[in-house]
C-alpha cells in the first residue's frame, strides 16, 4: 500500500480533498423544544403525586416492610427462589439445546418428536404443568425404572420420589426446554451456510462444526433471548407456590396469612425480585459484550465507562478521527450479503 | 502419465429439475493449474464444489489422485463413504471461497490453526509455527492476533487461502477467489496464487481474471450450460476461440 500521500511541492493543494486547516468547530444556537419541558414537568408532577400518596397512606406500615425485609424467613425463600431459578433454566437450557439440535437433524423421527415436546410444553399453560407434576402420584402412585430386557428394576413411590421442589423444578424446567429449544433454534439458523461449508472443506466433522464455529457464532443472537427467559424465570418461579414449595413468594404468602401484612409483604417480595432482576440484566449486559468480539469493530461502553465519559466529557470537545489499525487497513469490506 | 490429481468422467449433477452439469470429462495432472471460464450458472463452482464432495454428483466418475470422490467400488458395487472418511478426504484438499467464509469469532492465526489441531491432531507448537509462516508468507505476519471484520477484503481472502494451505493439501480449489473483492484489492491475492502456482501447487481455479489464466493457468476451460465449450492453453483459447459461444463469452468479458 502506499504511504499516506504527501503533496508535492509547488502543487497548491485545493478542492474538498485537502483538509490541512480544520476549520473553526460550529459552534450554533440549538433548536428550542418547550414542548418537551411542559410535558417533562406534567409527567414528574405526576408520578411525584402518586409517590406522595403511596408514602403517605396512612394504613401502609413502611417499618413492617423494612422489617420483614431482611428478616430470615424472607432470605430463605429468597434462596430456593434463586435456587428453583438457576436449575430450572439449567435443566431448559440443556435439554432446550438438545430440541433444537435433534429439530435440525436429517432423522425425521427425531426431529418429530422434538416439535412434538415444543408444541405440547408451549401449548399448555406452566401452572397447569406445575399442578399436573404436583399430583403425579394421582394416576402413578408408584413410578419405575429399569433398564429394558434386563432384570434390573426399581419402583419408589412417587410422592416421595416427586418432592414438591422437584415438581416445580420438573414444570418450570421442562416448559422452559421448550422456549430455549426454539431460542437456540434460532440462534444455529442465524449463522450463514457459508460457515459449515468453510468448516466442512477443511474436513472438519459435524459435531465439530457446531461445538467449534456454528454455536460459539450463534450464542450472539442466544445470549439476549436467554437472558430475558432468565429474568422471566425468576418471576415465574413464584408460580411453584402452588406445589408448597418455600420460595419467596410462599413465604411472604405465609407470614402476610397470619399478620394481615398484605400489601406490605407483597412489597417486600417485590423488592427483592426487582434487584434479583437488576442484577441478572447487568451480568446479561456484560456476557452479551463477551460474545460480540470479532462481530462488531468497537465494543460499546460498559455502563460505568459511559458513566464516567458523561461526567468528565460533558462539554464534548471535537471528535477525535477514528484511529486506524494501521495504514493496511484503511479499507474496510463490505458487510457479507 | 502419472495418476490425474483431477478425473471427472462424464460427471452429472442436478438440483431439482435443473441439469447443472450435464457430462464433465477432464483430467488435471498433478502441479497442473486449471482455470475454469464461463458465464454464471454454467455449472463452474457446481463442478469445483463436486470435487471435494460439498455437492455428490449423480451419474459418472469423479476421482482425486486417483481414489473415487465419496464412494468406494466394491466388486461392481459402489457404497457410500462414511461421513468420517469424506472429512478425512477433504481435509487433504484445500477450498478458497467468494466471500472468504473466515471464522468472525477467530483471529487470523486462530482461523488457520484450528482445522490443523481439531482435524489433523497437530500439537500447538508446531501449528503455530506453520500458521505464522503462512501468514507472513501471505503478507500478513503483523495481523495474527487480528479479528476478520479488522481486516480489508484482500486480506481477509490471503487469510483463508492460508487457512486452506494449514492442511497441507495436495490439491487447490479456488471458487471466484477475487470477485468480492474491490479492484484494487484483486492483485494482492492474485500474487499469493500466483506464487502458489509456482511453486507447483495443483490447483482448479474459477475465475473472471483473463490475465491471471493467462499468465498462470496452464490448461483454460471454457464452461456453458453445464458443458465444458471449450478447453485449451490459455494463451490459445484467449486469442482464437473456435466455438461461437466462446466467441460472444470473450467479447464481452475481455
Amino acid at each position: 500500500m502506499d504511504p499516506p500521500g504527501e503533496l508535492t511541492p509547488g502543487l497548491t493543494p485545493s478542492g474538498p480533498a485537502n483538509l490541512a486547516v480544520r476549520p473553526e468547530a460550529i459552534k450554533a444556537i440549538g433548536v428550542r423544544h418547550p414542548w418537551r419541558w411542559v410535558t417533562a414537568v406534567i409527567l414528574l408532577a405526576l408520578v411525584a403525586g402518586f409517590i406522595n400518596q403511596l408514602a403517605a397512606a396512612p394504613a401502609l406500615h413502611w417499618d413492617v416492610v423494612v422489617y420483614w425485609l431482611t428478616q430470615p424467613s424472607i432470605l430463605s425463600g429468597l434462596v430456593v427462589t434463586l435456587e428453583l431459578t438457576a436449575i430450572a433454566m439449567a435443566v431448559g437450557v440443556a435439554l432446550g439445546a438438545l430440541l433444537a439440535v435433534m429439530r435440525l437433524s436429517a432423522n425425521p423421527v427425531v426431529s418429530t418428536v422434538s416439535w412434538f415436546y415444543i408444541w405440547f410444553f408451549r401449548g399448555t399453560p406452566v401452572l397447569v404443568q406445575l399442578v399436573f407434576w404436583y399430583h403425579l402420584q394421582l394416576i402413578l402412585p408408584t413410578l419405575s425404572f429399569g433398564i429394558p430386557f434386563t432384570p434390573l428394576i426399581w419402583h419408589g413411590d412417587t410422592l416421595t420420589i416427586i418432592s414438591p421442589f422437584l415438581a416445580a423444578i420438573l414444570g418450570l424446567g421442562l416448559n422452559e426446554a421448550a422456549y430455549m429449544a426454539e431460542i437456540v433454534r434460532a440462534g444455529i439458523i442465524s449463522v450463514e451456510h457459508g460457515q459449515t461449508e468453510a468448516a466442512q472443506a477443511l474436513g472438519m466433522r459435524r459435531l465439530l462444526v457446531m461445538r467449534r464455529v456454528i454455536l460459539p457464532q450463534a450464542m450472539r443472537v442466544i445470549i439476549p433471548p436467554t437472558g430475558n427467559e432468565t429474568i422471566s424465570m425468576l418471576k415465574t418461579s413464584s408460580l411453584a407456590s402452588i406445589t408448597t414449595v418455600q420460595e419467596l413468594f410462599e413465604k411472604q404468602t405465609l407470614i402476610a396469612a397470619y399478620n394481615f401484612r398484605i400489601i406490605e409483604l407483597l412489597i417486600v417480595a417485590s423488592v427483592w425480585y426487582i434487584v434479583c432482576t437488576s442484577v441478572l440484566t447487568f451480568g446479561q449486559y456484560y456476557l452479551e459484550r463477551y460474545f460480540a468480539r470479532g462481530s462488531s469493530r468497537q465494543l460499546p461502553l460498559t455502563p460505568l465507562q459511559r458513566f464516567r465519559r458523561m461526567l468528565f466529557q460533558f462539554h464534548a470537545p471535537p471528535p477525535e478521527p477514528l484511529p486506524e489499525a494501521s495504514t493496511d487497513t484503511t479499507r474496510i469490506n463490505r458487510p457479507h450479503g | 502419465m502419472a495418476t490425474p490429481m483431477v478425473r471427472a468422467e462424464a460427471v452429472h449433477k442436478s438440483f431439482g429439475r435443473l441439469e447443472v452439469l450435464r457430462g464433465i470429462t477432464v483430467d488435471v495432472a498433478p502441479r497442473e493449474v486449471m482455470c475454469l471460464i464461463g458465464p454464471s450458472g454454467s455449472g463452474k463452482s457446481t463442478f469445483l464444489r463436486c470435487i471435494n464432495h460439498l455437492e455428490k454428483i449423480d451419474a459418472g466418475r469423479l476421482y482425486v489422485d486417483g481414489e473415487l470422490v465419496g464412494y468406494q467400488q466394491r466388486g461392481d458395487k459402489l457404497y457410500e463413504l462414511h461421513d468420517r472418511e469424506v472429512c478425512r478426504k477433504r481435509s487433504e484438499i484445500g477450498m478458497v471461497f467468494q466471500r472468504f467464509n473466515l471464522f468472525p469469532h477467530m483471529t487470523a492465526l486462530a482461523n488457520v490453526i484450528e482445522a490443523p489441531l481439531r482435524v489433523k491432531g497437530e500439537s500447538a507448537a508446531v501449528a503455530m509455527e506453520r500458521g505464522r509462516k503462512l501468514l507472513d508468507r501471505v503478507g500478513l505476519a503483523d495481523k495474527l492476533d487480528v479479528y476478520p471484520n479488522q481486516l480489508s477484503g484482500g486480506q481477509q481472502q490471503r487469510v483463508a487461502i492460508a487457512r486452506a494451505l494449514a492442511m497441507q493439501p495436495k490439491l487447490m480449489l479456488f471458487d471466484e477467489p477475487t470477485s468480492a473483492l474491490d479492484p484494487e484489492l484483486v492483485g494482492e491475492v492474485l500474487d499469493v496464487m500466483r506464487g502458489l502456482a509456482e511453486e507447483g501447487m495443483t490447483m482448479v481455479v474459477v475465475t473472471h481474471e483473463m490475465s491471471f489464466a493467462r499468465e498462470a493457468g496452464d490448461t483454460l476451460l471454457f464452461m456453458d450450460a453445464g458443458v465444458i465449450v471449450e478447453a485449451g492453453t490459455p494463451r490459445d483459447l484467449l486469442a482464437n476461440p473456435q466455438h461461437e459461444r466462446t466467441k460472444s463469452f470473450l467479447a464481452h468479458v475481455l
